[in-house]
């Protein structure tokens, strides 16, 4: 298995995940102008009439994908996160108030997007997905993850956000791995405190949860890598066995996964908790790692959270 | 309906009813028995305030019984404020929200071209609503992607939430816009004189197999009532008990 990278951009999932999926299932891809990048492009090839484009116009796309979803087909959009976030009415009247089967995959998603700047960077994309009802929100902490929530979005039925990455970052799970919907995945068990994490920071999670181990702290690690409907049953047993909760994300903290999991412990059970994440500001220009570090996303930062929520246990 | 509800869009439910009456009785394939018959015409509603002119003509056609009209906008009822999909089996979109429905519509059409159906799909839409970008994002894009059997149809009634839509924001000609984006279009139609509504219809229907057609129809907001006609007051304001009295005298 020499020739198996060990990183890899989520993005690259989604274009071999369409095409397994439209050998199942009628799946219709709509694109505004991006897709190359997002990789959805792949199908055009083998179904080019099933590949739709609507230029850079994410309005008309979010709409028009409604109205072909009411003819019987599952609709798969892409688009990157910020230009998602440009229709955000249309996803909301158009798509989840009817309750449409749409899957929204955006990729680019986070502030890993790197040199493009505070413009290119979804800081609150998971928040603003997540704040639709009837939707589904998931972000994937690696490739693996994300070709699997590819064949879970289509199917199921229903409006889903998927954010998807352009940094290359570790992979974490094995090749055919598989993804549960609404099912967070406990990656390393620990009862000293708890780190719930998605995305890339699950990465730097479990590297976290090494150092920790080297001072004595079993940290459990859990990929929350469905944002609704939260696995409210996962983090409820963790927050009781472990008494104290770190949550680590690639968002604003104030409306990501950390504020959907305090908002749920606070009507359970509160622990004390930390947040790794984004503090009321914009990313920058500059290498994605580089901007993950100024904006404290690192191991560091995940270490550092979790001797503060142990010292108040 | 609107009288009873104390509130909702009259005005310019009245300056649509020729057009729906005539789209629903000669026009759209549609049964109402079989509200989900996958190749049946729909009906795309993207002035979605419009709910009155909707909901009674899809009365008339047997979607709703005539007396759930009387709970339109009531705690409870089927008859939403504005146009929500499936409520009832007929209305086939959500809207309130304006300058959605042509893009809704697109992706109908575009679907059903899918499945190899040649079922039309019609868009009803206001001036004032075309102040909305995506209404030309998707005009391109119909066109683009030539786009048979769809229809859009424009009620120019001349007035929008705040004032006249030339006050407001003028759109100037619509039609020579939706000609520049390469549409089919008529814009000398009378969309209250019945032959003239029927005569654009029959043309439409004749065209539409070589791509998008747009229909735009000079209306009178408020049409029928004197003194509702052309008056910006009545775009979502009920009538007072002494006006809803006058009001059906005039219509009687």
């Amino acid at each position: 298995m020499s020739n198996v990278p060990d990183e890899a951009a989520t993005r690259e999932a989604l274009g071999p995940g369409l095409l397994k999926a439209a050998e199942r299932s009628e799946i219709v891809v709509v694109d505004a102008d991006l897709g190359k990048s997002t990789t959805a492009r792949l199908i055009a090839d083998q179904y080019p009439e099933r590949f739709i484009t609507f230029g850079i116009a994410e309005q008309n796309m979010a709409s028009a994908a409604a109205g072909i979803s009411t003819i019987g087909f599952t609709v798969v959009a892409s688009t990157f996160a910020v230009f998602a976030e440009h229709a955000f009415d249309q996803w909301r009247m158009s798509v989840a108030q009817p309750n449409l089967n749409v899957k929204l995959f955006a990729s680019h998603g986070g502030v890993s997007t790197g040199e493009d700047g505070a413009s290119a960077q979804s800081v609150e994309d998971v928040g603003v997905f997540s704040s639709l009802v009837n939707f589904t929100v998931c972000v994937p902490a690696d490739v693996v993850e994300a070709e699997a929530m590819v064949a879970a979005a289509v199917d199921n039925y229903g409006p889903w956000y998927v954010r998807l990455g352009r940094a290359k970052v570790p992979i974490i799970y094995e090749n055919g791995s598989s993804f549960q919907v609404g099912q967070a995945d406990t990656l390393r068990e620990g009862n000293d405190v708890s780190i719930v994490a998605c995305g890339l920071m699950v990465g730097r999670a479990l590297q976290a949860a090494k150092l920790l181990s080297d001072d004595g702290i079993q940290a459990r690690v859990i990929n929350m890598s469905t944002i609704r409907p939260l696995d409210t049953a996962t983090l409820f047993k963790a927050a009781n066995e472990t008494g104290a909760v770190v949550v680590a994300e690639e968002h604003l903290v104030h409306s990501g996964l950390g504020a959907l999991c305090a908002q749920a412990l606070a009507s359970q059970n509160p622990v004390p908790m930390e947040f790794v994440g984004i503090q009321n500001r914009y990313g920058e220009s500059g290498k994605w790692f580089e901007i993950l570090e100024l904006l404290g996303l690192t191991v560091d930062g995940i270490t550092d959270a979790t001797h503060r929520v142990l010292s108040r246990k | 309906m609107v009288y009873e509800a104390k509130s909702g869009h009259i005005g310019g439910s009245m300056s649509a009813v020729e057009i729906m009456t005539v789209l629903y009785s000669e026009f759209l394939n549609h049964d109402s028995e079989r509200p989900d018959w996958p190749d049946r015409d729909r009906f795309i509603m993207s002035k979605g305030h419009a709910t009155p002119v909707q909901y009674a003509v899809l009365s008339q056609f047997g979607y709703i019984p005539e007396d759930e009209l009387k709970t339109f906008r009531q705690l409870g009822t089927r008859l939403q404020g504005h146009s929500v999909l499936g409520k009832p089996p007929g209305v086939e979109n959500s809207a309130g929200s304006l300058g959605m429905g042509l893009s809704f519509g697109l992706g109908q059409r575009l679907g059903l071209r899918l499945k190899g159906s040649e079922a039309n799909v019609f868009v009803l839409m206001g001036d004032g609503e075309h102040n909305e970008g995506q209404i030309w994002e998707a005009a391109m894009a119909a066109s683009h992607h030539r786009v048979s059997n769809l229809i859009a149809l424009i009620d120019l009634n001349g007035i929008q939430n705040d004032d006249f839509t030339e006050k407001t924001l003028n759109t100037n000609s619509l039609a020579d816009k939706y000609r520049a984006f390469g549409w089919q279009v008529r814009d000398d139609i009378d969309g209250h004189n019945l032959a003239s509504v029927r005569e654009a219809f029959l043309w439409a229907q004749s065209v539409a197999t070589e791509g998008p057609v747009a229909l735009q129809f000079h209306t009178v907001k408020g049409k029928g009532v004197s003194f509702m006609e052309n008056n910006p007051a009545f775009h979502g304001a009920p009538p007072s008990d002494e006006q809803f009295e006058q009001a059906m005298t005039e219509l009687s």
